[in-house]
Order: C-alpha cells, then structure tokens, then sequence
C-alpha cells in the first residue's frame, strides 16, 4: 500500500485498537484509506477520528450490495484535513436486520445525511434523535428508490394531499408563518415554517428535497460519459465544479490523470465560477438590504464574467467544458487574450464596488451582527465553505487537498470568526480577488501540452473518490463502478446539504424581514441538496 | 450618496439594443445544432453520444427514421463532434408555440451497411419567429387585450438553477425587461404569465397545479429549458414527471440548457403576441 504517511500513522493506531475486528484496509490511492469494520465498530471508530484526529464527518452513505456480498453497505467518508487525508469506512447492514446505529448525536453534522440513507434504502436508524423522514416526503409511499431492485421509471401513485406533520411551537404570542414552496422571489422551492413571538424568530423549520430528481438512481442507469453532462445539471451555478468532481471521481477509478494543461483550464473555469457567484451573491446581500445600486452594478459585471464564459467555452455557465480525462475545450491565443481582458476590466470595477459597499454605513448597519452563526455551532454542524470559513472554520480543499493545478499557484484562504452576514460577504469579497490572481498566476504558467487523457473505458468494480473546492464549499463524488462503462453507485455531496441545518441556527433571535438576507449569505442549493 | 451617483452616472446605458438589434451573442456560443439532412450518412454515432436523447434513431426493415427533438437538446455539441453533418449555430431565438414545431425528423433508406442513402420523408418543425414580428406582437398584445403590463410569476418546478441564474439576469441593467413593461410579481394572483423551469418533480406537481390555479384568466405558461420543454437529461422516472406540460397547458416553450437571457426575452415576447386567442377561451373560467 502506497499510502500517505501521515493516513499510516492513523490506520496504525486503528488497527492497534480494532485490528482483530476490522478487515484488512486497502488504500488504492495514497490518501484515500478504506476500512472495513463490521457495525458495532462505526460510532467507536468514529469517535476515534472526529476526537482525536479532528477528522471531519464529510458524508455518511449506503449502497445495495445485496447481489454480490448479500449485505447494504453504509459508508462513513472523513477528510483529514491537517493530515490531507481521506479515509473511508465501510460498514455492511444485513438484510434481515436492516437497522443502523445512528451517530447523530455524536456527530450533528450527519443528521440528514443519516436520515436520507434511511429513506432511501430502508435501513432503519437506531437512536437517531429525530428520525422522521427527510429525503422522500411523508406522503410517498414505502419505497427504498436507492434498492436495486427499484426500477427507476417506477410510476408511483397519485398523491392525495399534504400530510407532513410539523413541530408545533406554542406560547403566548407565538404564531406561525409558513413560506413556500414557491417563493416570491426567482429562487428554488422550499419550505420554511417560522415560529415567532413578536418580532424574533423562535424557531425556523426546514423542509426541502422539492426538487429531488432521482439524480443518484439516474447516475446508475447512464453510461458514464452521459453522466458528465448528467453532473453539470445538479445545481446549475456549480455545473463545472460538479462536472469536475465526478471527471476526477472517474479517472481516480481508472488510475488516469488529466494532463497539466487540463488541470490548469479546471482551475480557470472553476475560479470564473467563483468569480461569477461571488459577485452575483454580494449583489444580492445588497439587494436584500436595500441597496438595489450595487446589485444592478454587481449583476452588470456578472454578466461581463458570462459573456467571457461563453467566448471560452461555448456556454455561459460553463457547460460542456467538463470531460473525462481532462477538458474539452483548449484556450488558443485568442481566449487567453479575451480572458486577460476580463480580468483587467473587472479588477478595477470590482475594487470599486466593493468600496462603494464598504463606504455604505446603511449596508454595514444591516448585515453586521446579523445572521450570526458562532464557531461552535459550526463545527458541529460541520459547516463548509464560504460559510465555514466566516465562523472560524478554516479549511479549503483547494490547500488541504491540492486538486486541478492549486498546487502551483499561491493564494491566502480569508477566514473570520465572527460568523455574521457581513463576515461571509466580506470571505466572498477576498476570494473574488484571490480568484483574479489565482487565473492569472495559472495564465502566466500556463503548461502547453495535450487537454485530455483518453479514457474510452472504465475499469469495473473500482471506488473512488472526487473531489473539488466549488464556490460554495467543498463538493465530493464517490464512485463505484460497474461492467461495461456504467456505475454500480454515484454518491453527490453538495456543500447546501452539510449547511442548511445552521441557516436555522443563524436566523434564531432575528426578524423575518432579515431572513432574505441572512439565506443570501449562505445561499445554498436546492438542487444540489435534493437532487 | 454623490458615490452612488458618480457612479451610476459614469456607468452609462448598458442595456441591450434587443430586439431591435440581433442578440449580442458570441460566436463561439454553441446554439441550435444544425444538421444537414439530405447528406446525412449514418446518425447513429452522433444518437449514441446524445445524452438526452434528443436525436434517436429507430430502425424498421431497410429505413431509418431519425429524430431530432430541439426540446431534449442541452446544446453539449457532442454530436457535432461525432458526426460531420451536425454543425453548431450559435442561434437562440428558439421559442416556439408548439411543441411539435421542435422536432424536426426524416426517414431514410438504407444500405447493406446500415448507411443512409437517400431520404424518403423529411418532416420540418422548426420555424423562427423574427424578434420585430414578435416586439410587434408584444405591443399590440399589451395594448389591445390586457391595456397594462404584462406581469410574470416564476415557479421552480425542479429546476438545477441554471434556468434560475439566467432569469435572473432578465432584471438586470443588461437586459431590463421592465423596458417592456414587464415585470416579475411576488403572487401567482397578480400574474398574466407563469415563467416554469425544470422537470415537474413529483414533490412540486401540487405547488405548480395550486400556483397556476390561483392565476385570473387569461393566463399564459411558458416552460423554460430543456428540462421544462420536455424533462430534458432527467426525463419522466420515480420523481419526475417529465416536461411542465405533462402537469399544465404549455403556451410557449424555450429551449435551450439554460436559455440565455436574450432567448428568455425572445419566448416571452412571443407568448404574448399569443394572449388575444387565449383571453376568448380562458375567459370562459
């Protein structure tokens, strides 16, 4: 085993302590460790790694693997930050006792993801402190959509009604308001149910997966190159940065890498994602306070950063550029051109909207102390990305994880511990110039060379792991591949799932009329959640 | 507040002279693919790389019929990649009425090969609308039946956000569709014209029923994207129901993964050139 030593150091020490239970580990690439232990082991193997090694609890799985090992796996996926790790444990739940010790309460960052490995599969959660229903609505009927004896084009009966039960919050004064599906604004669908007394909120309410699409059950019945463009559709705004995350899942499977100058083109396209949200995320936080002059100025410049995406790649949100093995694109020199004209142009006009919104003591008065998510309330949550890092949470695979070209750029990772609005903001703010100076650096090393490796065929029966600092947070595909050119399972993990929990916290004890802007600043994914 | 001013000021007029003027778009954007039907030699490579199944094939004794669905299609260019006689356009004006006026096929007779040797049947679907005919349309639209704005209500009916970004970018200076005395309103019950993105996911079918039932007639639906046209990469499965028009009547829909703003702006104006043929039926509610 080529492994990192930093993962040996780990897998010594756990095999000190388990060893006789555990199966051989095997690590088929150096920082990616799986462990095999049988499922009295997961919460103490987890406590382990989330206290002493402060591993993170990054994703929490199943997959049907009843035709071949007659047994449901349950995967627990943590990132080792400090030690630029992964490691993975694999748990089997028998068939006829499908039930699943739950490690919610130890861990509050897996609740969902715990519940919707529940709904999907039908493994029953043991001691989870809130196991009702979450991916699939309490009026579906008792399916298990993951199973693979699911069909995916089952046609499901007609619903008849809501019958969703929510939590009652009563007092004197207290009163209820409903918001959703549909919402006044051009945003997703979901559903929050606020309880308030007076003026503050008591309580917020969440209930999402509106928008589930069967994503994951879609992803087993593709051939993998159709599961490109299939990737690019699960949450529009990071289109490129899901696309690469499953790309890199897939050529870690077949032991592939994409060449230099492909790497150096993800980094590109992945910053103008960056770039474009950020910008479009701080015009809506000023929108949202009032200050609709510099979301029109923001939404201009956005619109600048689209029109480039299109000459660069055909596609304003940067779709069909993604491929397997590499890009599909190369940027002659007229593109480099055009792109370094963006970047001139937007430098400056940036600079001076952010000033605009700095000089603004209307805007700082709103979003200052507003929203406010404390640092520990973070890291239970396991709150990622641009979120995470505005309480304190420093991390950011781009440096922990090198992917794409990052290893060869230098950037800081802006981080702040007071958590409020005007924090998360100010994070997007740094990192849009971080981004200019991050697809210059990339310009001025720009490695000639082949934009592709070829991968006609995947190898079958490999896992793997993908893996991309999107503008959002970190974004993990998991693969297990099959026979001919297709895929026993696809796990999705998007930043909105790990984070949506602390918009509820960061909302307690403001008004209503705040929520708009304290969404903003997180603005999560609906899709990306549900798919 | 003289900062704003200043600046605003310097800024300048930034909107789009659209639909006076084609849309400013790039040549490199990959559009409408256009498909040289009477040279078409073997679809079947370019059917194979199509990951929405937006050209199919099927096959019965020694002929082929070929379909292209502009509906399915998400602009990928893999299929001008695979196959010579496909080229892409970067055209975006796409809207269109009819469902049907999507899908353009042809049958063909084939040699011992399985090539195509020589059509048999072409049947055209797609026909533009030019945007001053549908400006046009806009205005005595507006004018004639409704005497006001025209007010739109946007439901996400199980969209990846993509259509969300663009339609977003139809209030922006870029673009300001409010020049067109259209304006997007919070409440289906204030609204002429219900904007829907996405495959109808099983969990929104209600929300999309209640939302175009609270609408007053005459009302209009448009669906956006390929998602919306037709369910596009998602198609119908255990939760989906496929296009917006398996749950609502449809009156205009827009290609395209996303469609970008000019595109939007384009299938808007047309559904409204539309609104006098509806107001007699819908005024029946």
């Amino acid at each position: 085993m080529n492994l990192l030593p930093s993962l040996q150091t780990v897998l010594d020490d756990l095999t000190q302590r388990f060893g006789p239970q555990m199966q051989p580990a095997h690590s088929p690439r150096p920082n990616e460790l799986y462990l095999r232990a049988p499922v009295v082991l997961a919460s103490a193997l987890c406590s382990i790694l989330y206290r002493k090694y402060q591993a993170r609890l990054a994703g929490v799985f199943g997959e049907d693997a009843r035709a071949e090992h007659n047994a449901f796996f349950v995967y627990y996926l943590y990132a080792l930050d400090s030690a630029h790790g992964f490691v993975c444990v694999r748990v089997p739940v028998a068939p006829e006792k499908p039930e699943l010790p739950s490690l919610t309460n130890a861990v509050p960052a897996v609740n969902w993801q715990e519940r919707e490995v529940q709904d999907m599969f039908g493994l029953k959660l043991v001691g989870h402190p809130n196991p009702r229903r979450c991916a699939l609505h309490d009026d579906w009927p008792e399916v298990y959509p993951l199973r693979k004896d699911f069909d995916l084009r089952t046609k499901l009966p007609p619903f008849h009604g809501e019958r969703h039960k929510f939590r009652k919050v009563e007092g004197e004064g207290v009163f209820q308001v409903p918001v959703g599906p549909v919402h006044a604004g051009i945003i997703e669908p979901g559903h929050f149910l606020f309880s308030v007394a007076g003026e503050p909120v008591l309580y917020l309410q969440l209930r999402m997966f509106y928008v589930h699409k069967g994503t994951e059950k879609l992803f087993e019945n593709l051939p993998i190159p159709h599961c490109v463009r299939l990737a690019e559709s699960i949450s529009g705004d990071s289109s490129f940065a899901h696309a690469t995350a499953f790309c890199h899942a897939v050529e870690r499977a077949s032991e592939v890498e994409a060449p230099p100058r492909a790497r150096a083109l993800r980094t590109i396209c992945l910053e103008l994602e960056r770039i474009y949200n950020h910008i479009a995320d701080i015009g809506a936080i000023c929108t949202d306070v009032a200050f609709v002059t510099a979301h029109m100025h923001a939404m201009r410049l956005k619109e600048h950063v689209l029109r480039a995406n299109e000459q660069l790649t055909g596609n304003r949100l940067l779709r069909g550029m993604a491929a397997l093995g590499g890009v599909r694109f190369d940027f002659d020199e007229e593109r480099i051109r055009c792109l370094r004209t963006l970047l001139e142009f937007l430098e400056p006009e940036f600079n001076s909207l952010a000033e605009l919104i700095r000089s603004h003591s209307g805007t700082r008065d709103r979003l200052e102390t507003t929203g406010l998510l404390k640092p520990g309330v973070a890291r239970d949550l396991g709150v990622v990305g641009v979120a995470g890092r505005a309480s304190g949470f420093d991390h950011d695979l781009r440096r922990d994880f090198p992917h794409a070209f990052y290893d060869q750029v230098t950037f800081t990772v802006p981080v702040f511990t007071e958590g409020d609005v005007q924090r998360r903001m100010v994070v997007r703010r740094e990192e849009v110039l971080q981004s200019i100076s991050i697809i210059r650096q990339v310009l001025d090393k720009f490695p000639p060379g082949p934009i592709k490796t070829e991968l006609e065929r995947v190898p079958s029966d490999r896992v793997a792991l993908g893996y991309v600092e999107g503008w959002r947070g970190e974004i993990f595909h998991w693969v297990h591949t099959a026979a001919e050119n297709r895929l026993a399972r696809c796990k999705i993990k998007d930043p909105s799932l790990q984070n949506w929990p602390a918009l509820s916290e960061a909302i307690l004890g403001n008004i209503i009329p705040d929520f708009p802007v304290v969404n903003k600043s997180f603005n999560l994914s609906y899709s990306g959640t549900d798919r | 507040m003289f900062d704003v001013l200043r600046k605003s000021l310097s800024t300048g007029v930034v909107t789009t002279p659209y639909p006076n003027l084609p849309p400013q778009v790039s040549r490199q954007a990959r559009g409408k693919p256009e498909i040289d039907w009477s040279n078409w030699k073997d679809a079947r490579p370019a059917a194979a790389v199509c990951p929405t199944g937006a050209i199919a094939c099927s096959e019965q004794g020694r002929t082929r019929t070929v379909r292209f669905d502009l509906g399915f299609c998400i602009f990928c260019g893999l299929c001008a990649d695979a196959d010579p006689a496909i080229r892409m356009t970067n055209a975006c004006e796409l809207a269109s009425r009819n469902r049907k006026h999507l899908i353009d096929s042809a049958t063909y007779d084939l040699d011992v090969d399985g090539r195509q040797q020589r059509i048999l049947e072409w049947r055209a679907g797609f026909k533009p609308e030019t945007p001053e005919e549908s400006g046009q349309a806009l205005r005595a639209g507006i004018d004639r039946v409704l005497g006001r704005s025209l007010h739109i209500r946007e439901v996400d009916a199980g969209s990846c956000n993509g259509c969300e970004i663009e339609i977003v970018g139809l209030n922006s200076p870029i673009y300001d569709l409010e020049r067109f005395g259209v304006h997007f309103v919070a409440s289906p019950r204030h609204a002429d014209m219900l904007l829907v993105t996405g495959p109808v996911t099983r969990n929104m079918e209600l929300a999309l029923r209640k939302t175009y039932d609270a609408m007053p007639a005459p009302r209009l639906v448009v669906a956006v994207g390929a998602c919306g046209c037709s369910g596009g990469i998602f198609g119908q499965n255990y939760a989906t129901c496929g296009g917006v028009d398996q749950v609502i009547p449809v009156d205009v829909y827009i290609p395209g993964c996303p469609p970008n703003p000019h595109a939007l702006s384009h299938g808007i104006l047309l559904a409204v050139g539309r609104l006098p043929e509806k107001r007699g039926a819908g005024a029946q509610h």
